[in-house]
């Protein structure tokens, strides 16, 4: 018949229809910004305002010249300090409500998963500013806290001080986002099959037992995934630090991370002049480090825990 | 006799799971009550007990009139309402479309397109922020909402072209196959059966596309910080930073930019909580 090939010559309008709009915009507001960043951080401007290739010149500046590498490798190293309380507390905290979430027969299961995922619908900006409030001495509200429980003498300005101020904001993400790991594995161990689980109580595990030898090897996917999204996050923050501390992300840069040093990169901040090109470096690295933990997730933890999976 | 303590065992472990799930809801809630309960209270009862409950002496609404009569919140939650809803529309619509064309016909470049797309679930398109700020300069929309929602649409799409996929490839071969027998145009097809079919799908969609619009500080900051298209992120972060020494006032302010999102998360948790779960089983 000649029908089939006659829709195969004609173009095929449709298919155009339906990506035109989406992918128009994609391209222009998210691919195309993209790329321009990492080609705009090969130039430099000059005192006129214009601009010339400047070849790999701004990453030689960021990465060895000591006025911008000192802060560089502090933010670098101030973020991976935030990424790492946050794997260390935020999921197995998350891991340990979501297997208390779903014992057997929990009543309320659905009202406690409600109510702790609430702070994480809330802006991170807001979050700050509580925090803020709530840790401040002039209120004193932690401090009465403390000296309730006997704790009083521990109190100090954590958000004030160089040596607890990024740990003291890592917990308040840590507090705020916790609910997401905690979904994201519930989740996960729902989708457990019961027989396992009966099949390994009837061999005589305790529930102990079960949960190290059945559920987490399970749920290990799951684990994965909330690393490479707590990692994309976090290494992608900003709000929480702008909003507590500034742009100057104090005491002393102590709580500067990869978000706060691009922006003060490329607005500019007291008597340093911003600049696009050297704030499209800052993002193209930043752009690098995220790519480099994606594949890592992808060819190397998501290969080796597919034996896992069902 | 053997089952007496194995019963009374797994009570008291009951009794254990309820306590520390409890101890935990309470430390997830009780930062945001104590800010709620103080806005309501006088400046000298915020300092002397901070944890009581407003009382018919204490109650005090002086930092809500400070806050609305300083600073704009009706236009900044308008500008966030509008921003939110407009680009939510088109992240469904514009999602939807595309999921539709990339599962459905195969044409070349298809998987090109689609691993392109899929990147943007992973690449945070903030990283692009130094070029977007100079597109929107050359097109004439900085300090413009519109600025905001093109933005949000191209943070948006990936995401839910990615969970409506899933759902459309579920979608019963014979239902489309019925359908083009009947010589029905690819238009109404999609428009009058699939997109009726994934409602529940877009459901899910819509809280994770609306959630960080909604709370985001960076694009309005950068984007569109002017006075009239301030969102409420950006106005409440403003308001504060203008008067932080003024508790009923940052009280009150942050009171009236939690308030509307939790009960709305009252409203629809059920709904959110099931989308959460059920797209972290695919």
């Amino acid at each position: 018949m000649s029908h089939p090939s006659s829709i195969q010559r004609r173009f095929p309008w449709h298919i155009l229809f339906f990506l035109a709009p989406g992918l128009l915009i994609y391209v222009t507001f998210s691919v195309y910004p993209l790329l321009d960043t990492l080609w705009l951080g090969l130039f430099q401007e000059d005192a006129t305002g214009q601009r010339f290739f400047a070849g790999i010149s701004n990453y030689q500046t960021l990465l060895l010249d000591a006025a911008w590498s000192e802060p560089f490798w502090n933010a670098l190293w101030n973020n991976t300090k935030f990424f790492i309380i946050h794997m260390l507390v935020q999921n197995p905290i998350g891991l340990f409500l979501a297997a208390l979430l779903s014992s057997p027969r929990l009543r309320l299961s659905n009202t406690y998963r409600t109510l702790i995922f609430m702070p994480t619908m809330l802006s991170v900006v807001i979050i700050g500013f509580v925090w803020q409030l709530l840790l401040s001495p002039i209120w004193g509200i932690s401090e009465g806290f403390l000296y309730s429980i006997g704790l009083g003498q521990y109190f100090d300005a954590w958000l004030g001080k160089e040596s607890s101020s990024l740990i003291t904001l890592a917990l308040i993400s840590v507090w705020q986002f916790v609910g997401i790991p905690m979904m994201l594995i519930y989740a996960a161990m729902l989708s457990i099959p019961d027989d396992l689980i009966d099949a390994s109580v009837v061999d005589g595990s305790n529930a102990w037992q079960t949960f190290w030898n059945i559920k987490l090897p399970l749920i290990l996917p799951t684990i994965g995934m909330v690393s490479i999204l707590t990692f994309v996050a976090n290494f992608n923050a900003f709000e929480l630090v702008y909003a507590v501390k500034g742009a100057l992300a104090g005491p002393n840069f102590s709580s500067d991370i990869m978000g706060t040093l691009f922006y003060r990169t490329f607005f500019g901040f007291q008597l340093q002049s911003g600049s696009i090109t050297m704030g499209a470096a800052v993002a193209t690295l930043m752009f690098l480090i995220i790519l480099v933990g994606v594949m890592l997730y992808l060819f190397v933890v998501q290969r080796r825990m597919k034996r896992f999976q069902l | 006799m053997i089952s007496l303590p194995g019963l009374k065992h797994n009570t008291g472990k009951t009794l254990m799971t309820h306590a520390v799930l409890l101890t935990y809801t309470v430390i997830a809630l009780f930062p945001i009550l104590v800010i709620i309960i103080n806005a309501f209270k006088s400046r000298k009862a915020i300092f002397k007990d901070p944890l009581a409950l407003p009382t018919l002496e204490s109650f005090s609404l002086e930092g809500f009139e400070q806050v609305l009569g300083r600073a704009d919140f009706g236009l900044y939650f308008g500008n966030s309402m509008i921003v939110t809803l407009v680009s939510l529309f088109f992240v469904l619509l514009f999602g939807a479309m595309a999921a539709w064309a990339l599962t459905e016909y195969k044409f070349r470049g298809n998987l090109f397109l689609a691993v392109l797309i899929a990147m943007g679930i992973m690449i945070p398109i903030r990283l692009g922020t130094v070029s977007i700020l100079n597109l929107m300069a050359s097109l004439d929309l900085v300090n413009t909402l519109t600025a905001l929602v093109l933005v949000y649409i191209a943070q948006g799409l990936p995401l839910a072209v990615f969970i409506l996929s899933e759902f459309i490839r579920q979608v019963p071969k014979e239902l489309k196959e019925a359908a083009r027998c009947d010589n029905v145009s690819e238009y109404k097809i999609f428009f009058t059966i699939i997109l009726p079919l994934i409602r529940p799908a877009m459901a899910t969609v819509a809280v994770f596309t609306m959630i960080p619009i909604w709370n985001d500080l960076w694009f309005p900051l950068i984007l569109a910080p002017g006075e009239s298209t301030q969102t409420i992120t950006l106005g409440v972060q403003q308001f504060i930073g203008q008067y932080v020494t003024d508790w009923n006032a940052v009280l009150s302010s942050l009171t009236l930019a939690i308030v509307p999102v939790l009960v709305l998360y009252v409203i629809f948790s059920r709904q959110l909580i099931r989308g959460l779960t059920s797209g972290a089983v695919k």
